[in-house]
């Protein structure tokens, strides 16, 4: 494991149509922390995590990585360290076997067949589908496919975890184990997520994107209860936030 | 548009059958190509009005869907796909050679219709190898046996990547047909004022998927080299079986074994 | 189109898949050279995409008839010509192992029948000549309708010479290229109009995926092209030509020179030779009422003569046992093992 730290310094970054996803973003994260990255569809959410991973580049400002830039030269380096899952699980199952998914990352940063395989069942035990190893990823269920996804990152052993709607599409009995799993991890968790419950279950602090720019930066806690701040945003308080439905009591 | 749901069953039948561990299985893949290959292209070297003499082919099929496990239907599911085609235009030559060639309890038989017959054992006979290699190696595996033939790299990825993507895309498509169908009840496939934004749609989707791909890969260090399982060394089975094979097929070709045998107890 | 491995010779199959082959290679060549990577899962998904429309249903206005998409020209336009080629070649490939569409033999001639003519030929004659001075809906409809139409016929075209070089069917070469010529022509233009809808559509949404393919490092891409086209085009009427010319002014003398030049005891002698011989007569079979194929040695051939029956019919029983007995051994062996 590092000590690495996360610093977004001055980022802005504009998509080719023009819209302006991230205006002037700073932000900090310490190794370990679990942090929510929250906004409205087209916040800049994803944005955030793409930088990090280098699959898009910044028209301003720099991010680091413990101390190295994140720049086309050291992709390979960063690259390592931070675990990106995205939105469809789909688009991280290439292979034709869930072990060969697994595997490919390590194969590729040229370990040794042994330690690969360690590395695979590892993994593969961690999100609790080592059973389905040798498994077509199109046989897979939803909730099957994305802890696949997931296992296909861990086996990389990175220090960092950066998750694109990690939630999404889940029915409540793979989201709750995906919870319970995530819960479990030491690395540094960004999650990129509209669930706000899961915010509220995993995450110590949370950041709010309105438009490109942070809206806040802070604990879980002291957003999820301000309403206002958060309609503004275009959110509404967690579901277990908000008054039981039955009785009608907060 | 019950063709997706078949082609879907099919590759997944197929692919589960290559799965299985029987010793056919287990013979390295690049043999089984290279013997596939030689008995297609023996079979399509025999001459036109030959029968008899391709009847003790049928013994590879035979014993490599036993021992291998493979039930008969999905080799004739892949038949009915293939044989409309030679059978449509092969039709054609008991029609147009009708010259008599011998009599038959009083029916004469024209060289039409042998020719025809070959033509049909043929077909047989090839398309059954060609799924017969499928459903005891798997795409995986042949990718790999290919890999080691030298084939191109880019294209071995094209191979494993389309393959892969075919359920995934057969599934969006199914998936848009059947919003259109719930809302233009009365059409028997698409109407055309939607072609292009059905089709474009589907196809700006899947170019984006694409892209995401892309990143996955190389977020996870991939640079354009092979990714698939490697094989392992020859051993003896393998020898084995391919030198048993070609011989065979060698002797079938030039020996009319039917005749001999037909001869001898004559 | 598919063409099936029983309707092709060795040295016809052989032919196409070298000349496959090395479209294939110049393909890579190019691609590496000047493509940026994110190419290469492209095409794989984009033949994924191919294979998964070529089960929709076109209906033809006003026919009541439906058609559907191939895709060789599509692949084109998005991806250019040589990763088009490529990623055509992987689906046929993919249809040949899976579901017996196109014989394992005959894929060299499907991927060239189905790839070459539509992305190296079609694509940059036609099309993208025709839109070379901008798009509109005009243009690119009529660009990829000449551009489908084209690539089916020379592929319909192709596939009816290889199968009457092959000899392995009666149809005479004429009512057989008029019968695929008329079919594809249809086909053609159903295509056509889809490819063009899309095509159209795209243009519009993000036209940057139309205008980008294809345009990097062309100039030099039609010297070695036209060569290995005039070539092959070359070939192929010589061969007909010749057989045909050869066939309608001296059939006897044909006959009578092969007869002279081995001499008649080698007739007899190899079954090798009656095979050449046969395969000879039915390259004549370009001449319908050319009757000698159907001669005396036929049932020897076929292995009718009642010694062959008998044979067979052994030969058959025999298979049939080893299957059997074979499926009994294994049923015992596979109830031991604990898989």
């Amino acid at each position: 494991m590092s000590h690495h730290k996360i610093d977004f310094i001055n980022i802005s970054y504009s998509y080719p149509d023009g819209n302006k996803a991230l205006d002037d973003i700073n932000a900090h994260f310490l190794h370990g922390e679990s942090v929510a990255i929250v906004g409205a569809n087209g916040a800049g959410k994803s944005t955030m995590l793409k930088l990090l991973v280098g699959i898009l580049m910044p028209q301003q400002g720099e991010i680091r990585l413990g101390d190295i830039p994140v720049t086309k030269k050291t992709l390979n380096m960063t690259r390592q360290q931070i675990g990106f899952t995205f939105q469809d699980p789909e688009d991280q199952l290439f292979n034709t076997s869930v072990y060969d998914d697994v595997a490919f990352g390590p194969r590729n940063y040229g370990l040794e067949e042994k330690e690969v395989e360690k590395r695979v069942v590892n993994a593969l035990r961690t999100v609790g589908i080592e059973h389905l190893m040798h498994r077509a990823p199109y046989k897979l269920s939803g909730g099957e496919k994305r802890a696949a996804a997931i296992a296909t990152v861990l086996s990389m052993e990175p220090s960092v975890l950066a998750m694109d709607e990690p939630t999404s599409a889940l029915d409540p009995r793979s989201r709750r184990r995906l919870i319970k799993l995530l819960q479990g991890f030491m690395h540094t968790k960004l999650i990129a997520t509209h669930d706000l419950d899961l915010a509220l279950e995993l995450c110590s602090r949370t950041i709010v994107l309105k438009e490109g720019k942070i809206e806040y930066d802070g604990t879980t806690a002291g957003i999820m209860t301000n309403t206002e701040l958060l309609e503004q945003c275009g959110l509404e308080p967690p579901l277990s936030m908000q008054g039981c439905p039955v009785c009608g009591h907060k | 548009m019950a063709n997706i749901t078949q082609a879907y069953n099919r590759i997944f039948t197929l692919d589960e059958l290559s799965e299985k561990k029987t010793a056919i299985h287990r013979i390295n893949p690049v043999i089984k190509l290279v013997v596939t290959l030689i008995y297609l292209l023996l079979i399509v070297s025999y001459g036109k009005y030959d029968i008899s003499k391709l009847i003790p082919l049928f013994l590879y099929p035979v014993i490599i869907m036993t021992i291998g496990d493979i039930s008969l239907r999905p080799i004739l599911a892949g038949l009915a796909v293939a044989a409309p085609l030679v059978i449509g235009i092969g039709i054609f030559n008991p029609l147009l050679d009708r010259t008599i060639v011998y009599n038959v309890q009083g029916m004469g038989i024209s060289a039409g219709i042998l020719s025809f017959a070959s033509l049909l054992i043929r077909c047989s006979l090839t398309v059954t190898a060609a799924l017969l290699l499928l459903a005891t190696t798997g795409m995986n595996r042949i990718a790999a046996a290919l890999h080691r033939l030298h084939v191109p790299q880019i294209f071995i990825i094209q191979l494993l990547l389309t393959y892969r993507y075919i359920s995934v895309l057969m599934g969006e498509v199914s998936r848009v047909y059947n919003a259109y169908s719930l809302r233009a009840p009365n059409q028997r496939g698409i109407s055309r004022n939607i072609w292009g934004s059905l089709i474009g749609l589907l196809l700006l989707r899947t170019y984006d998927r694409a892209v995401r791909l892309y990143q996955a890969m190389k977020l996870r260090g991939f640079e354009n080299h092979y990714y698939g399982v490697n094989l392992d060394r020859l051993n003896k089975t393998d020898i084995v079986f391919l030198l048993g094979w070609t011989a065979f097929f060698l002797i079938a070709r030039f020996i009319n074994i039917p005749v001999l045998l037909g001869l001898l107890v004559l | 189109m598919h063409m099936a491995d029983a309707l092709i010779t060795p040295l016809v199959g052989g032919v196409m898949y070298i000349a496959a082959a090395k479209a294939g290679a110049d393909s890579i060549k190019r691609i590496k050279g000047d493509m940026d990577e994110t190419k290469i899962p492209m095409m794989g998904v984009m033949g994924a995409f191919v294979f998964a429309t070529q089960m929709i249903n076109f209906t033809i206005p006003g026919t009541g008839s439906s058609g559907h998409l191939g895709g060789g020209m599509l692949l084109a336009a998005i991806l250019g010509p040589y990763a088009g080629f490529l990623a055509m070649a992987a689906v046929l490939t993919i249809q040949a192992l899976f579901f017996a569409d196109g014989g394992l033999l005959a894929l060299g001639c499907n991927i060239f029948n189905l790839g070459f003519y539509t992305c190296f030929i079609a694509y940059p004659l036609i099309y993208k000549r025709m839109l070379k001075k901008g798009c509109s809906t005009a243009r690119i409809t009529w660009a990829s309708m000449l551009a489908s139409i084209l690539g089916l016929q020379l592929g319909a075209f192709s596939v009816v010479v290889q199968t009457i070089l092959s000899g392995k069917i009666e149809l005479p070469f004429s009512s057989f290229l008029l019968l695929m010529q008329s079919i594809h022509l249809a086909i053609g233009i159903v295509e056509g109009l889809v490819t063009a809808a899309v095509i159209s559509f795209i243009w519009k949404a993000r036209p940057e995926l139309i205008e980008g393919a294809g345009a990097a490092g062309t100039n030099s891409f039609n010297v070695p092209l036209k060569r290995i086209l005039l070539s092959l085009v070359i070939a192929t009427l010589a061969i007909g030509g010749i057989l045909s010319w050869y066939a309608s002014s001296n059939p006897d003398g044909l006959e009578w020179s092969l007869y002279n030049s081995t001499g008649e005891e080698e007739l007899i002698q190899t079954g090798e030779f009656h095979q050449k011989l046969s395969d000879i007569q039915n390259k004549l079979a370009i001449l319908p009422d050319y009757s000698f194929k159907a001669g005396v040695e036929v049932p020897e051939q076929a292995g009718t003569s009642t010694s062959g029956i008998l044979g067979s019919v052994i030969t058959l029983l025999v298979t049939v046992c080893a299957g059997i007995i074979i499926k009994a051994l294994t049923k015992k062996t596979t109830r031991d093992d604990t898989y």
